[in-house]
């Protein structure tokens, strides 16, 4: 046996070396440079959005950034939607009440049988640049504008002294979670009621108290968009390339999300529900306590190949213009003429991208599954 | 893209293979030890099978061996690259592969055109998969140095604005805070963020790799501005439902030398496209004949020795040494006609895409840039 083992190993390690030999002389003999020297060197193209300052006279360096954290941007914003809207379409499939069970349904078969290609092409060209000019722009409450150009929300932003504000309430929360955890836990030893919700709710309420008194109540000011020239300055803007591709990508991976927690819920065995119900639990509780403790078991794994793929998604941006990772990357091949570099930064990106989106699911994927009780 | 699937998915494993050897401060010893193997591999195993980068010849050789040359073009731009009515791609860049087909194998039909776009343009001809890149690209001194062999230029041309025309707007200064919709991987977006950044304006740039994207952008109204060469904002407004609602602004903000590139390594096939065109463009020549597709069999028949020089019944041009028939410029003028025929086919007062004056493109003796070495 072990011989196989050592025979298989030395056969699968030629096999990687013999291939990475290869690219590298093809590379060669194609006079690909595989320096990664141009990194240093002014990008000289603009790149439509960015969270980092960035003009054309930053580097390639940075310009690969600023793809990187657009490409966060939108996948743990994606994730976070997704999860939740899978997890509420999920939970309307299991409805009894037929028109909500099949609109569910429909979405779900819409989403599942449509390649996401084409519905970002629908949401960014059909959807989103068909929306008012820039002058003649829709106006929420708010005011919120919206328009061709994107989504402008008025948005608080800290003033001189909101610092404080802003490190007391985060002071608050992290004070506030500590005593909710240890007031639980004193409830679940004692059997006493310890009102944790409570006392958390009154540490946070006494530390934004605090907050807004030492910044001169005056924490924060509203940055109201305003219309000049062409476009609208100021507020939070969202442009309508991340609107469409954080759109798609959402209704998307909601649709597979959906059924991975509809299949969570229905693996549930019927009896922990009659006797959850025997029990006297409300329905609430039956769900909270009961079904969806046991189901978080078979819906993490799947879901966590969900979130990889959102990630992994989220480079056909490319087609839509969101200056993601691989759209950025796609340029630099380009301007500075290193494919394989480029490439292969993309890809060990992504990589590292995956392997940390698994590593945070998968611990939290131990902690929910049963633990036996030792005493 | 799909004949670069096998060294991408190679790339893959690789990745994953120098991953694997995470190691703390691992990154550099990984490194070392796939150089060390390189070293060994090429003096065991000679006979590694790839593309090689083309020597002497090798293009020519393939070219006649396939029957065919295949040239990197589009079908998306008018006048151009594109498609007709009965869907067979013409335009100019076409054309000119189309000669250099009918030069090398005598048929002009025998060409294969990989669409490209821009952003791919680059590591097509760099690696050697087509014989010609013929798709307006503009010759700089890096691309020369990394893409290829930049033949002469076809197309003089510059980088200029297209706006909407009751938008008010008449110079860069009018576009302080505008939406700019232009191609990812082009000389224009670089010259556009230089322009603006010189100026101290601010822009927002919406950037697509397809061209169509970001015209379709433009026309939607996403964008205030679209840049690119002017000869293609020409195409462009031609092709919108109402052309009178846009305008070419006047100035020009870039040279763009729109040049046909071929593999570096070959210096045969580079000769031998670079004399193609030079007889396109000799053959406008009064002093040539001028030879067109229609006079061909005239100038044989005269006693212009220039011309018939050209059409190969008056001595060497230098096809011997390059391995081709005598009749081969003969061919490729019969094929598609001199330099300006091919313009005015397309571009010209009767062109079948749009009407842009010829400009800097007009032939030498009549004041333009378009000049060759003489063929003789």
């Amino acid at each position: 046996m072990a011989a196989a083992q050592v025979i298989s190993a030395i056969i699968v390690i030629g096999a990687l070396i013999w291939i990475a030999v290869n690219v590298l002389e093809a590379a060669k003999l194609r006079g690909l440079s595989l320096g990664f020297d141009f990194i240093n060197d002014p990008a000289g193209f603009p790149i439509s959005e960015s969270v980092i300052p960035y003009d054309d006279s930053y580097t390639f360096g940075t310009a690969f950034l600023v793809g990187l954290l657009n490409t966060l941007k939108v996948s743990i914003v994606g994730i976070l939607l997704a999860t939740i809207l899978g997890t509420i379409v999920g939970l309307a499939r299991l409805s009894t009440n037929w028109l909500v069970n099949k609109i569910a349904l429909a979405y779900i078969e819409l989403h599942r049988n449509v390649p996401l290609l084409v519905l970002l092409f629908i949401w960014y060209f059909a959807i989103f640049n068909k929306l008012p000019p820039a002058k003649g722009s829709l106006e929420l409450p708010g005011p919120i504008y919206l328009n061709q150009r994107g989504l402008y929300l008025s948005w608080p932003r800290l003033t001189e002294t909101g610092g404080v504000f802003a490190i007391s309430l985060l002071v608050g929360l992290i004070v506030a979670i500590i005593v909710w955890i240890y007031l639980r836990r004193l409830r679940e030893r004692s059997g006493r009621s310890t009102y944790f919700a409570g006392v958390s709710f009154a540490v946070m309420l006494v530390s934004a108290v605090l907050g807004l008194a030492l910044s001169a109540w005056q924490p924060l000011w509203i940055d109201i968009p305003v219309f000049e020239g062409f476009n609208f300055t100021g507020g939070l803007r969202l442009t309508p390339e991340f609107g469409a591709l954080l759109v798609g990508l959402v209704m998307y991976t909601a649709a597979f999300i959906a059924e991975v927690v509809r299949a969570g819920i229905q693996a549930v065995n019927l009896g922990q529900m009659e006797a959850a119900k025997a029990v006297g639990l409300k329905p609430m509780q039956t769900l909270g306590l009961v079904i969806i403790p046991q189901a978080m078991r078979v819906i993490i794994p799947p879901l966590i190949s969900q979130t990889l793929n959102l990630t992994k998604n989220s480079s056909l941006a490319l087609a839509i213009g969101y200056a993601d990772l691989f759209n950025v990357g796609r340029i630099m091949i380009n301007q500075a003429g290193r494919a394989v570099p480029v490439f292969s930064m993309v890809m060990v990106t992504y990589l590292v991208l995956s392997l940390i989106t698994s590593l945070i699911l998968n611990i939290y994927n131990r902690k929910i599954q049963i633990s036996e009780r030792s005493s | 893209m799909r004949k670069f699937s096998l060294p991408l998915a190679s790339l893959i494993i690789l990745a994953m293979l120098l991953s694997a050897c995470g190691t703390p401060s691992g990154g550099e010893i990984v490194e070392v030890e796939v150089t060390r193997i390189v070293e060994v591999e090429v003096t065991t195993e000679g006979d590694i099978q790839v593309v090689n980068a083309p020597g002497y010849g090798e293009i020519l050789a393939r070219v006649q061996e396939r029957g065919r040359v295949v040239c990197a073009g589009r079908t998306d731009l008018l006048g151009f690259g594109y498609l007709d009515d009965d869907g067979r791609n013409i335009g100019f860049d076409i054309d000119l592969c189309r000669a250099v087909a009918a030069a090398v194998l005598g048929d002009p039909e025998a060409i294969e055109i990989v669409p490209v776009t821009a952003a791919e343009r680059g590591p097509v001809i760099q690696t050697g998969e087509v014989d010609l890149l013929s798709r307006n690209v503009t010759w700089t001194s890096s691309r020369d140095s990394q893409w290829g062999n930049f033949t002469i230029t076809m197309f003089y041309d510059g980088q200029g604005y297209m706006v909407r025309a009751d938008s008010g707007i008449k110079s860069q200064d009018d576009m302080d805070g505008a939406s700019v919709c232009v191609t990812s991987g082009t000389t224009t977006e670089k010259n556009l963020a230089a322009d603006f950044r010189e100026r101290g304006l601010d822009f927002e740039a919406v950037i697509f790799e397809d061209t169509s994207s970001v015209y379709n952008a433009f026309f939607e109204g996403r964008c205030d501005v679209t840049t690119s060469d002017r000869s293609q904002l020409a195409a462009i407004q031609a092709g919108a439902d109402n052309p009178a609602d846009y305008m070419i602004l006047p100035m020009i903000i870039s040279k763009e030398p729109l040049t046909p590139v071929v593999p570096h390594g070959d210096d045969q096939w580079f000769d031998i496209v670079k004399l193609v065109m030079y007889a396109l463009i000799n053959a406008e020549n009064p002093a040539y004949g001028p030879i067109t597709q229609a006079t061909v069999d005239d100038v044989l028949a005269s006693d212009n020795i220039k011309g018939k020089t050209v059409l190969g019944v008056e001595g060497d041009w230098g096809y011997s040494s390059l391995g081709l028939d005598a009749d081969a410029l003969a061919n490729a003028l019969r094929a598609v006609g001199n330099y300006g025929e091919v313009y005015n086919r397309y571009m010209g007062p009767a062109g079948i895409a749009f009407t842009l004056p010829r400009g800097l493109n007009e032939h030498w003796t009549d004041g333009g840039l378009i000049y060759a070495p003489p063929i003789k």
